[in-house]
């Protein structure tokens, strides 16, 4: 691990000095949760000269929006958005995602807005040596022709099929959460469908943000029904594991017709995947297996595999079918 | 901005944001560690772990992978159980850190009266080598106080964050589950 330098930003202004901090200095980063930074960092993976420290910054509130929405602050921690009552009841999908995800230690210290911003789990990426066009662009992708288990199958580039690897931008890309950010400038305010990029040619940028561009806070609009919602995620253990597949949803069925519905799937894609194939198959048609079945192999069509994940998309569309089996089976959704 | 420099006690008043930069080199760094104030003169690079262990010869917090994925190095930073490897010590300055040496409650005899979470892995014979067992009791007493104790597969859920290399989890969790009501 390369030295660093160290700034805690606090005080009344905190957030601009920290804006301030970061905005006027490549060589600066935000320093939040650090569950990712600080392990890329002893990897030698990220390499800033100076952490600026946004943890006392007043970000951390998980507010109701009068509409039934709910703002989270970006310092939010995990564990604390999962254990918030309000987003229990309303978005129990979110609270599922979350606590599914990671272990109960790092939950208590990654923050949301850590979250959005966490890194590939590729292990060359991480290793700071093979070819890598996240971390190198240019040098290649060691995954195309290596390891490639846990890798994406949707949304994959011939430059990086590297995993979005977050549990919880699942459900808020099924959700049409958006992200808040600030600048120097002012606020801006992102649609998650505009917040996660597909590698393309340009693997490296994830993000449509500036150098400095700090997230305050992600904001869940209000779904009615997502009170009945899931989030289902199969993986090769049963606790502290990355996805293989995982899938939210909700679903509103009238007189037998899905009449609304919103699925994203996670450990499948480069980015959280809204399957809006999928939900465009099923809106308006009658809520049965078959129809779920049809809208999963809708939205899988798509699906460029390697011979190591070549699983996916199959695994993927049986969990996709049982989670909307069971939102609409006897209204208990596990 | 005001910027807290404790190595001086003095406050630098927006002067830019360069007024507090602390490092690369070793600063003074304040940490309040079983309710004693210490004093560590370590680079702002240095995790809790690393200043735990290699200052303040606090070992009971294990350097396991250092990397987040055995939980042998579990501490409550205010209260919450943590990963001491993946925490820059800098960063907890004006927290409490709880280690399993502050676990024991002071009785005048040196060794103090162990926490029912200590006694029952003792009793229970939780452990094998051992090594994972401070950051096990540390996350099992957090297990415990946020109330997902209730039975077997609520605390395998729970204490999936601490990896026992001699899979001494049937015996964890009965020293759990006997603990529960005592802690």
């Amino acid at each position: 691990m390369r030295p660093i330098s160290y700034l805690r930003a606090e005080g009344t202004d905190a957030v601009d000095s920290a804006l301030r901090a970061v905005g006027g200095d490549p060589g600066s980063d935000f320093l939040a949760g650090g569950t990712t930074e600080v392990d890329l960092l002893r990897q030698n993976v990220l390499g800033p000269r100076r952490l600026v420290d946004i943890n006392r910054l007043p970000l951390a509130d998980i507010e109701d929006l009068p509409d039934g929405g709910l703002r989270i602050g970006a310092l939010a921690r995990m564990s604390e958005v999962a254990s918030s009552p309000a987003v229990q009841e309303r978005f129990p999908l979110v609270s599922r995602a979350l606590v599914l995800g990671a272990s109960a230690q790092l939950r208590h210290m990654a923050s949301m807005g850590g979250n959005m911003m966490q890194r590939v789990r590729c292990g060359y990426y991480r290793d700071g040596e093979s070819p890598c066009n996240k971390r190198e662009p240019g040098a290649g992708c060691a995954a195309l022709a290596g390891v490639s288990r846990n890798h994406a199958v949707l949304g994959t580039s011939e430059h990086c099929i590297a995993t979005h690897p977050s549990d919880v931008a699942v459900p808020l890309v099924a959700l049409d959460a958006r992200i808040h950010t600030r600048t120097l400038e002012g606020e801006h305010t992102y649609a998650i469908d505009d917040f996660f990029l597909e590698p393309g040619d340009a693997p490296h940028r994830e993000h449509p943000l500036t150098h400095g561009e700090l997230i305050t806070a992600i904001e869940v609009p209000a779904l009615p029904m997502a009170r009945r919602s899931l989030y289902l995620k199969v993986r090769d253990r049963e606790s502290y594991e990355f996805a293989l597949v995982s899938v939210a949803a909700a679903i509103e069925v009238r007189d037998g017709k899905v009449s609304g519905v919103r699925i994203a799937l996670g450990g499948v894609g480069t980015r959280p995947w809204r399957a809006r194939r999928a939900e465009d198959a099923l809106v308006g048609g009658p809520a049965t297996t078959k129809s779920f079945d049809l809208a999963a192999r809708a939205e899988l069509a798509v699906a460029r595999t390697t011979p190591m994940n070549a699983f996916k998309p199959e695994l993927a569309r049986r969990t996709l079918v049982r989670a909307l089996e069971t939102l609409t089976a006897d209204g208990s959704p596990s | 901005m005001t910027v807290r420099t404790p190595d001086t006690g003095t406050e630098h008043k927006g002067t830019g944001p360069e007024a507090g930069d602390r490092g690369p080199g070793p600063v003074k760094v304040r940490l309040d560690v079983n309710g004693v104030r210490r004093d560590v003169e370590i680079e702002p690079r240095v995790s809790l772990l690393g200043a735990l262990r290699d200052e303040l010869q606090l070992t009971g917090a294990k350097r396991g992978c250092d990397q987040g994925t055995c939980g042998a190095c579990t501490v409550w930073v205010d209260g919450r159980r943590v990963l001491a490897c993946l925490t820059l010590a800098i960063t907890c300055e004006d927290a409490e850190v709880t280690t399993v040496e502050g676990l024991a409650a002071p009785d005048g005899s040196g060794d103090g009266q162990l926490h029912a979470m200590q006694e029952e892995f003792i009793r229970h014979d939780a452990f094998q080598c051992g090594y994972c067992t401070p950051g096990q009791i540390m996350s099992a007493v957090g297990c415990v106080r946020e109330g997902h104790a209730g039975d077997d597969r609520e605390i395998k859920e729970w204490m999936s964050g601490n990896i026992c290399r001699c899979a001494a989890y049937p015996h964890i969790r009965a020293a759990i589950r006997a603990a529960r009501d005592r802690v």
